[in-house]
């Protein structure tokens, strides 16, 4: 089934905020995952007769669970502070991708069953019975956020839309409709290693035909070793880092960075995959199960340091969660983290991030990179959401900021920033983050595109920039297919390793 | 004793007991539910302090609205200062001798009042006249900010132009608080002002006003931002641990 037709929107001056078009994404539904996949999660695959009490059982239980979801739908005074904060909804005109008009779709329905006032007077406080149109309104619209979090930020209550998103897509899963792309790749990561389900011997393949390309490329014998037990570091990297463009040439940078500095590396094909979708349907025990693959990998490796390579959610999940999910990290006094934190070296932080590790590296002086190398480029700096509202680099909060721009000025002469209302803490989302990144919801990508993209073309008209750095698998994908539709050249998208790689003196 | 002040007496021990017992129970509900995992908005503090300063900067200066929307700022910190005054001043009505610092709070307060109304003016002006505001609001919403708007200029009414007895009022709460009920001022627009204020303490537990403790128990503002020098797990997740 090809996906809609629809009007690429065009790019003004500024970011505008539309005038609202009741209705106008409702048609957007991803494709819903089939029984295989369900069953593989212990979903059902399709509706029950009971599915509404299903689903309000499972709205009590998370409730229950997450002092977030039950704080949050409390505490919203629908002021409206939110409302023109969602590239979704700047890009759709569609009120029901504002944040606080999706989360009043669960809202709606948790007034009228957990709440004395909405029990009492449904019509006075918006509360409503549970029906398949509400629903179907959940399975589109909580498709249509990529729980990027800006809308938190803005929020005087920090109301994190990104919760009631992964809440409302796990009630979704135990009613039946669960979304194909995640739960698929879900499926893939637990049985294969990583999100691509790509195998062992296919990835020993393709890190030896990307060895004898640098070697072709440098005269340098820059290696990708994989399952070396005792090596220094374990690199978790998105598996779209093992044969995607842009995606690989960031990969080799990593290789390259360990080769000049010396650093002894591996990457894991159990673990051959840093993403991790169990954050994007809030479920707990999936993320950990996800999570624990890293867990294993390194305990069986016997490795001294854990680093990630450039992904926005998996940094989320790696930096925030793996510490509680798996004890990677330190300040566990339990058995079950002690085991892992005297294996790890406590002079590094656990994990680290590619670009903690390589500007460190840069800025002491044991790798050497030539900045002038990449004087073709003109390069600006795209914040990706999970690492800019959802994790830290380094020691100051910020560093998330300015570790990488540190990184891509110390190996480029020309950079430039987009506005400041659309990076840092502000910044767009590409479009595709959250379990979007399918093309069958292409047209929410594109159109949830526009607010970065405008930003974008700004720096390209004020600054020739030609180049957007960024260090997030997904935002690599996306930008590479939508860029194009909005006249842009494919190419100007890359990583932050892949500057790195350019500029790196290798012996 | 007169069947009004035995109904206003009434109303007032029971509009106290449930605001009491209902916030009571929210806050002992929040506290209660676990928050499993980090994830404080991000750059956040990472210390306890910072958190604390944070925290500070968002009761009292509103800081992530400020970066929000002006105007939505404007009306919001005006009404909620305004109120804060104009509740510091009501403090005369519970209290003998009068507090020093109520003393010196009073003719503030007076003024207050104006700003409370001004505020409240305008965050319902924007429920009409913004569409993305007005798709977004329900009946309560509209509700809420006309009762805040009855009770601000009832008691404006008797402030500026009609004064009532506030030697009985205050006879009549000091009563109250001790158990010795007094007459309440047989003033129409009082009573109409003390019951609007009773509505507001009862319905307080079981609305949007629970704004106010939730706030406070906002994963994405009270958490420090140090997962990786700290193991946070909660109860209910520990449990998964032990089966490794």
């Amino acid at each position: 089934m090809a996906a809609a037709e629809f009007d690429i929107p065009e790019i003004k001056d500024e970011i505008e905020t539309p005038k609202l078009r009741e209705g106008s994404m409702a048609h957007a539904k991803s494709f819903l995952a089939g029984k295989p996949v369900q069953d593989f999660m212990g979903y059902p695959h399709e509706l029950g007769e009971d599915w509404k009490e299903r689903a309000i059982d499972k709205m009590g239980d998370l409730l229950g669970k997450y002092r977030s979801l039950k704080v949050f739908l409390d505490a919203c005074v629908h002021c409206g502070a939110c409302t023109d904060k969602c590239h979704y909804y700047l890009g759709t005109s569609d009120p029901k991708n504002m944040p606080v008009a999706r989360q009043d779709l669960m809202r709606q329905v948790y007034r009228r069953y957990f709440t004395t006032a909405g029990k009492l007077f449904p019509k006075l406080v918006g509360a409503k019975d549970l029906t398949k149109d509400i629903l179907d309104d959940w399975y589109s619209y909580y498709h249509q956020c990529s729980e990027c979090r800006r809308c938190s930020v803005f929020c005087p209550y920090g109301i994190d839309t990104a919760e009631i998103t992964m809440a409302g897509r796990e009630i979704l899963n135990h009613v039946g409709m669960g979304q194909k792309y995640s739960n698929e790749i879900l499926g893939k990561v637990q049985k294969i290693g990583n999100n691509l389900g790509l195998p062992g011997p296919a990835l020993e393949d393709t890190l030896e035909g990307l060895e004898e390309d640098i070697e072709a490329d440098t005269g340098v014998a820059v290696k990708m070793p994989l399952d070396v037990k005792g090596a220094e570091v374990l690199l978790v990297t998105p598996s779209a880092d093992f044969f995607s463009e842009p995606h690989v040439e960031s990969l080799i940078g990593y290789a390259k960075v360990f080769h000049a500095a010396g650093i002894s590396w591996t990457l894991s094909t159990h673990a051959s995959e840093a993403g991790n979708f169990g954050l994007f349907n809030g479920n707990y025990e999936t993320m950990r199960k996800v999570a624990m693959r890293i867990r294993d990998a390194a305990l069986e490796l016997g490795v001294k340091r854990i680093v990630v390579g450039e992904c926005g959610h998996a940094w989320r999940v790696a930096y925030s969660f793996w510490n509680t999910l798996t004890g990677i990290g330190y300040g566990g006094n339990d058995p079950f983290s002690i085991e892992l934190q005297k294996q790890l070296d406590p002079t590094y932080p656990q994990p680290q991030h590619i670009c903690e590790l390589t500007n460190d590296l840069i800025k002491s002086g044991k790798i050497k990179v030539d900045p002038s190398l990449n004087d073709d480029l003109v390069v600006t700096y795209h914040d990706s959401c999970n690492v800019a509202r959802a994790s830290r680099m380094g020691t100051e909060p910020g560093g998330q900021f300015t570790i990488p721009r540190e990184l891509i000025k110390s190996v480029v002469n020309n950079f430039h920033n987009m506005a400041d209302d659309t990076i840092y803490e502000s910044t767009f989302c590409c479009g595709g983050g959250g379990g979007l990144l399918t093309d069958d919801l292409m047209e929410v990508r594109v159109k949830g595109a526009l607010p970065r993209v405008t930003a974008l073309n700004n720096v390209v008209k004020e600054h020739q920039v030609n180049f957007m750095a960024t260090i997030c698998a997904i935002c690599k994908a996306q930008f590479t297919k939508v860029l194009p539709k909005y006249g842009f050249d494919m190419s100007m998208v890359g990583g932050v390793h892949q500057l790195v790689s350019k500029a790196i003196k290798l012996d | 004793m007169s069947t009004v002040t035995m109904i206003y007496a009434g109303m007032f021990y029971i509009a106290t007991l449930l605001l009491v017992v209902g916030l009571g129970y929210k806050i002992f509900d929040y506290s209660r539910t676990p928050a499993p995992l980090k994830i404080p908005t991000t750059p956040a503090p990472t210390t306890q302090k910072g958190v604390v300063y944070r925290m500070a900067k968002e009761v009292v200066l509103f800081e992530s609205l400020f970066k929000s929307n002006k105007w939505i700022w404007v009306f919001g910190w005006l009404f909620h200062f305004g109120l804060l005054l104009v509740l510091a001043r009501h403090l005369r009505y519970f209290t003998e001798p009068v507090w020093f610092w109520v003393g010196i709070v009073q003719p503030f307060g007076k003024y207050a009042s104006i700003m409370m109304v001004l505020g409240l003016a305008g965050l319902l002006a924007r429920r009409f006249l913004v569409d993305r505001v007005r798709y977004i609001s329900t009946p309560s919403d509209y509700l809420m900010l006309v009762l805040l708007l009855a009770i601000g200029l009832s008691g404006m009414l008797m402030t500026f132009v009609a004064h009532t007895d506030i030697v009985a009022l205050k006879a009549f709460f000091m009563g109250l608080m001790y158990l010795d009920v007094q007459p309440v001022p047989m003033d129409p627009i009082l009573l109409v002002h003390l019951a609007l204020v009773a509505l507001l303490m009862v319905i307080f537990p079981i609305s949007k006003l629970l704004h106010a403790p939730g706030l406070f128990f906002s994963p994405t503002r009270n958490q420090a931002d140090n997962p990786r020098e700290h193991r946070h797990v909660a109860a209910w997740a520990a449990r998964l641990d032990q089966n490794n």
